[in-house]
């Protein structure tokens, strides 16, 4: 390859890597529930992504390549489960802190039912969990998670609002 | 509240020095990589001795196929000849044609 096409790659490489880091780290630390899996989750989806960025980016036609990038770190975080056949053992760590402070009581209750949201969350099949983390961690919307998961818009769709009705059924069950 | 519950979480500062170390030495050996080969390729004449090496062998596989294709029909043409001559001249015409018939191929 010649030298001004590789660095103009490369760049393009590192702004996209600059871009979604958060939002592969995001997806991975829900999607596995820990820390440190969740980095090693992200350096190998980089490094995959590295490799293969040249034809994504070609094939995109100018498209975002989240949603590539995203389908790189649910693929091997599949592969991750499979080879050691598991769901995550580490209950996810409480990352969440209330941005608006309230009294006292409102914080924790509050906090009672985010833990509870986030532990229905775990509860469901991974590809709803994998949904709802792609809408409201990383704020991806139907067309593009639809690309991330290989579906047609219309089964996204179906898929959230199926993922969600069945996280109000455990929340709110008694 | 599911946007609360599922918030963005900042990847810790040593990941992102551990991505970037990993990927700048990828490229590096990518680079040394690229120009070990084109050197060896252009400079080296052990390289240049592979080629040669595959042409010699493919034409010496020819050559015996040939060969092992004529005895085969010695016995026919023993048969048919009428004399030594005609013999080695049936013999020089069907060693002539295995070889044209490889060539096709």
């Amino acid at each position: 390859m010649d030298p001004a096409r590789k660095a103009r790659l490369d760049g393009d490489f590192s702004e996209l890597y600059r871009a979604h880091l958060r939002d592969v780290y995001s997806y991975a630390y829900y999607r596995i529930g820990n820390h440190h899996d969740a980095e090693d989750l992200t350096e190998q989806t980089f490094l995959q992504a590295y490799r293969h960025f040249e034809r994504a980016q070609a094939e995109s036609d100018g498209r975002p390549l989240r949603p590539w990038l995203i389908r790189i770190a649910h693929n091997l975080a599949a592969n991750l489960y499979r080879d050691r056949s598991r769901r995550p053992q580490t209950p996810i760590e409480d990352t969440t802190a209330l941005k608006t402070q309230h009294t006292t009581e409102d914080l924790v209750e509050g906090r009672d039912e985010l833990a509870r949201i986030l532990a229905g969350i775990k509860e469901l099949p991974d590809e709803r969990r994998e949904a709802l983390i792609m809408r409201f961690s990383l704020g991806m919307d139907n067309r593009e998670i639809a690309r991330a998961m290989g579906k047609s818009d219309g089964a996204t769709k179906v898929l959230l609002h199926r993922a969600i009705k069945q996280l109000e059924g455990i929340v709110t069950a008694p | 509240m599911l946007r609360m519950a599922l918030a963005p979480v900042e990847p810790p500062a040593g990941l992102r020095t551990r991505v970037e170390t990993t990927l700048q030495e990828l490229t590096d050996l990518a680079v040394d990589e690229l120009e070990t080969w084109e050197l060896s390729s252009m400079r080296d004449p052990r390289n240049w001795a592979r080629p040669v090496l595959a042409t010699a062998v493919g034409a010496t596989a020819g050559t015996a196929l040939v060969v092992l294709r004529v005895r085969q029909q010695h016995r026919r043409r023993q048969a048919a000849a009428r004399n030594p001559l005609d013999l080695a001249q049936r013999t020089l015409r069907a060693a002539s044609a295995e070889a044209r018939r490889l060539v096709r191929r």
